[in-house]
């Protein structure tokens, strides 16, 4: 077995929900060794989202949690006690890394700030993922997945091309953005580690992800300052992007560049139409988007979107279908490539999970179940931190783990 | 202690991608302290100087777009045209001097130039190079070619976003930026194992694979129920109240999400005990669900009797998770932003003063940063030729005769 990219980084994350754990799902896949805490009896709020296996709601079957804790150690731990305190940071002090996305003043009152923790452990690096940032007027605000999409501008811009703004923004699927949160937190996280094989630099890593949001909604929101333009999701008539319904189902099309127009046009048989004075080039093309589309409307309608992808893509336009969940689960180009794997779970059994989207040649990915709650407390105490198996029993009698 | 120095310092990156997923990937490298070298040409000008395909914008020549310069601040530019066996060459020695390498042309195409990852490695054993593509760089599909609205399109994510009785919405930039920010990562990993071992490597980057991680739950949802969810607004599948409402003022929204019962009883107290929120078909979490349609309705018309401020204040000091539907004009007024100091002001020589975000996070040691407007067209020629590489005026001029810097 080849040694994988982050082997021997040890992270100690204490987090639930999407972000944190996506956060360190990343770096638990790449081959950091992550111990997950999770509060004693209850564990991450995950455990009680679905989807459910079989749509039986039970803490060890959330396909959320499961898909957000793969190829972790799970422990549970009251922090709020004072062994949970003082295990807490024997812990800080084994990490090379903690991510936490507590409210800022949860920590601050369980004495967990990166000041504190830092005395302990000067070269750790401490990611904070929270709604707003440590900092400003908002820092305290309760914000759920929801509030941060449209608290981060994302929302006003969805749907994009609406017709009617008396509807209102919605927010992007799922939690998805919750998730890109997650890895632009891993990303400035394993940034910071760098420089610590060298000279053993420990830092705090302040992520807001409202902040984190907005710089992947950057070009849309900059147009503010730059032009003076605010864009929402009201119809742009000059966007060359459009979904037009076809035969079955929706199809996305794209005609700026000649090279795509040509690929369209190619795509459609030619067209008397597409001759006209209106369509000669990208600038006038991009003026006459609606008369266009009405013209492109009839003929999609009469053809499905595998023949539109795969003709359109052979003839230069980069036309995409538009595909269900059960679609895109299905799409034989994830099969090609072994995007869904097979990780078996003592309770959920052998079930298929999206793995990375990233193959590294020499670090291949590799699928490790998320681990049931408070699987490894007694490797994680006993091996790891020293206490007896007798302080174990009194430490689970006492509900610190 | 807060220094000058960053991350990534030390760290040369070569990068042949253009628009927006390759660009913003070694833009995240950039700020974090990597000297990207950006390789164009006068036959294959980054698009994003030209236009933006997301939004309908054009500029014109070369050095006066807003979204180009926001995409590539920090980095230095050379023109190279790669349809010349000199410029082959020349881009190998530049490998040499490199630590990573990117481009997100199809699939094969670097390879037809001589410029693939065998070829590379054979000069620079130890490159981490990346190729980003919209299907990957294995796979039936994998010379199709692709943008952003097409990964959302192909990932299923599409589907899922918009009203559930409208059109599918593919999205705008976003998508683009968090595949780029998945590159950036895959990256920064390789450096790291490259800084235990000593090796480089090759990461094959799926476009559509990164957006489909994005949905991982849902995609479970078919693997182990076979249930295909489909896009439903703002609503969620257990919360209620979880959508926007209308408020006082023009286009303004706020949304509001309630998880429990607690919060339930905050909202109603805070919005003065309303008769109508009191009623049991509202008091759990299962009837709110239930009873949605209704429930929406009521609260617009209470919200609309006030502006977004108002609402987020009130709900937020009784522990209700509430915050508008911020529009861009709303955030670069925001106090709490400017407090963050989220946004910088940078003089660029055409444009003049230009605003762009700053780095979204806050690294206490090595913090990131800019240090530069984006480059003009062939900028650093001089400087890369004639400085990195040690050649001559002269020799660099006759490349530029040549048409082989160009």
């Amino acid at each position: 077995m080849s040694e994988k990219a982050l082997e021997g980084t040890k992270v100690l994350e204490y987090a639930s929900f999407i972000s944190g754990p996506y956060c360190s799902k990343l770096l638990a896949d790449l081959g950091a060794e992550v111990i997950k805490i999770e509060r004693t009896g209850v564990g991450d709020e995950a455990r009680r989202r679905g989807p459910f296996l079989g749509d039986i709601p039970h803490p060890e079957r959330s396909g959320l949690f499961l898909y957000l804790n793969t190829n972790k150690k799970g422990i549970t731990l009251d922090p709020e006690t004072q062994t949970g305190r003082k295990i807490f940071l024997e812990l800080v002090r084994w990490a090379d890394i903690l991510i936490e996305d507590k409210p800022p003043k949860e920590m601050e009152e369980l004495g967990f700030t990166y000041d504190k923790l830092k005395e302990i452990n000067p070269q750790l690096i401490m990611t904070s993922i929270t709604p707003f940032g440590q900092t400003g007027p908002y820092r305290d605000y309760k914000a759920y997945p929801l509030n941060v999409v449209h608290g981060a501008g994302s929302g006003y811009l969805a749907p994009g091309g609406s017709q009617n703004l008396e509807r209102e923004p919605v927010k992007s699927t799922s939690f998805s953005d919750d998730a890109a949160c997650g890895i632009s937190a891993a990303f400035a996280t394993i940034c910071a580690l760098l420089p610590r094989w060298s000279t053993g630099v420990g830092q705090y890593i302040d992520v807001s992800k409202q902040e984190a949001l907005m710089a992947m909604d950057q070009v849309e929101l900059c147009q503010y300052p730059n032009e003076g333009k605010v864009a929402s999701r009201k119809v742009d008539p000059r966007m060359a992007i459009r979904v037009t319904p076809c035969k079955d189902g929706d199809m996305m099309i794209i005609a700026m560049d000649d090279r795509q127009w040509k690929g369209l046009v190619s795509m459609m048989d030619e067209p008397e139409w597409t001759k006209d004075e209106i369509f000669k080039d990208i600038l006038s093309r991009m003026q006459h988007m609606g008369e266009m589309l009405k013209n492109v409307a009839p003929w999609a309608m009469q053809h499905t979107r595998d023949e539109m992808y795969h003709t359109g893509q052979e003839r230069g336009a980069p036309v995409a279908p538009i595909r269900s969940i059960e679609e895109a689960a299905n799409w034989q180009q994830f099969k090609e490539r072994d995007f869904f794997v097979e990780i078996d779970h003592p309770k959920a059994g052998r079930i298929s999970y999206p793995s990375a989207p990233y193959k590294l040649s020499k670090t291949p990915w590799e699928g490790g179940a998320a681990p049931l709650l408070g699987q490894h407390n007694e490797e994680v105490y006993s091996t790891l931190l020293g206490y007896s198996k007798e302080d174990i029993v009194m430490m689970r009698e006492a509900g610190v783990i | 202690m807060e220094t000058n120095k960053r991350p990534l310092d030390g760290i040369r990156v070569i990068d042949f991608s253009q628009v927006w997923a390759g660009p913003y990937a070694t833009l995240l490298l950039a700020l974090m302290g990597a000297e990207v070298i950006k390789v164009e040409s006068r036959k294959r000008i980054d698009g994003s100087r030209l236009s933006s395909l997301t939004t309908g914008q054009r500029f014109s020549g070369f050095d006066s777009s807003t979204v180009y310069n926001e995409l590539n601040l920090n980095k230095m530019d050379i023109c190279l045209d790669l349809g010349q066996p000199k410029a082959i060459e020349l881009a190998k020695r530049l490998v040499t001097i490199s630590d990573v390498a990117l481009q997100n042309f199809r699939p094969g195409v670097m390879d037809r130039l001589g410029l693939g990852y065998e070829a590379l490695s054979e000069v620079k054993p130890n490159i981490i190079y990346l190729s980003s593509s919209a299907c990957g760089s294995t796979g039936p599909e994998r010379a199709y070619a692709g943008y952003a609205p097409g990964f959302a399109s192909l990932s299923g994510l599409a589907s899922l976003t918009g009203y559930s009785d409208g059109p599918p919405f593919t999205m705008g930039g976003r998508i683009d930026l968090i595949s780029a920010t998945t590159s950036a990562f895959a990256i920064v990993a390789a450096l790291n194992y490259r800084a235990r071992t000593g090796e480089g490597q090759y990461i094959d980057l799926s476009s559509s694979e990164s957006i489909s991680v994005t949905i991982g739950d849902v995609l479970m949802d078919y693997t182990m129920n076979r249930r295909s969810r489909r896009r439903d607004g703002n609503h969620d599948e257990v919360m209620a109240p979880h959508n926007c409402y209308r408020c006082k003022g023009e286009d303004d929204w706020i949304s509001i999400a309630i998880s429990n019962d607690e919060e339930w009883r905050a909202f109603v107290n805070a919005i003065g005990n309303l008769d109508w929120a009191r009623d049991e078909k509202f008091q759990d979490a299962f009837s709110r669900k239930q009873n949605e349609d209704e429930l929406d309705r009521l609260i617009s018309q209470w919200t609309i009797n006030h502006t977004k401020y108002e609402v987020m204040d009130m709900l937020q000091k009784a522990g209700v998770a509430a915050v508008p539907s911020f529009s861009s004009e709303d955030l670069f007024n925001d106090p709490h932003l400017k407090e963050r100091g989220f946004a910088t002001e940078l003089e660029h020589p055409i444009m003049g003063k230009t605003t762009v975000l700053s780095p979204p996070w806050k690294l206490s040691a090595t913090p990131a940063r800019i240090t530069r407007h984006a480059p003009l067209f062939g900028e650093h020629n001089n400087y890369v030729f004639g400085e990195l590489l040690g050649m001559s005026q002269e020799e660099i001029e006759t490349l530029m005769e040549e048409e082989v810097i160009h």
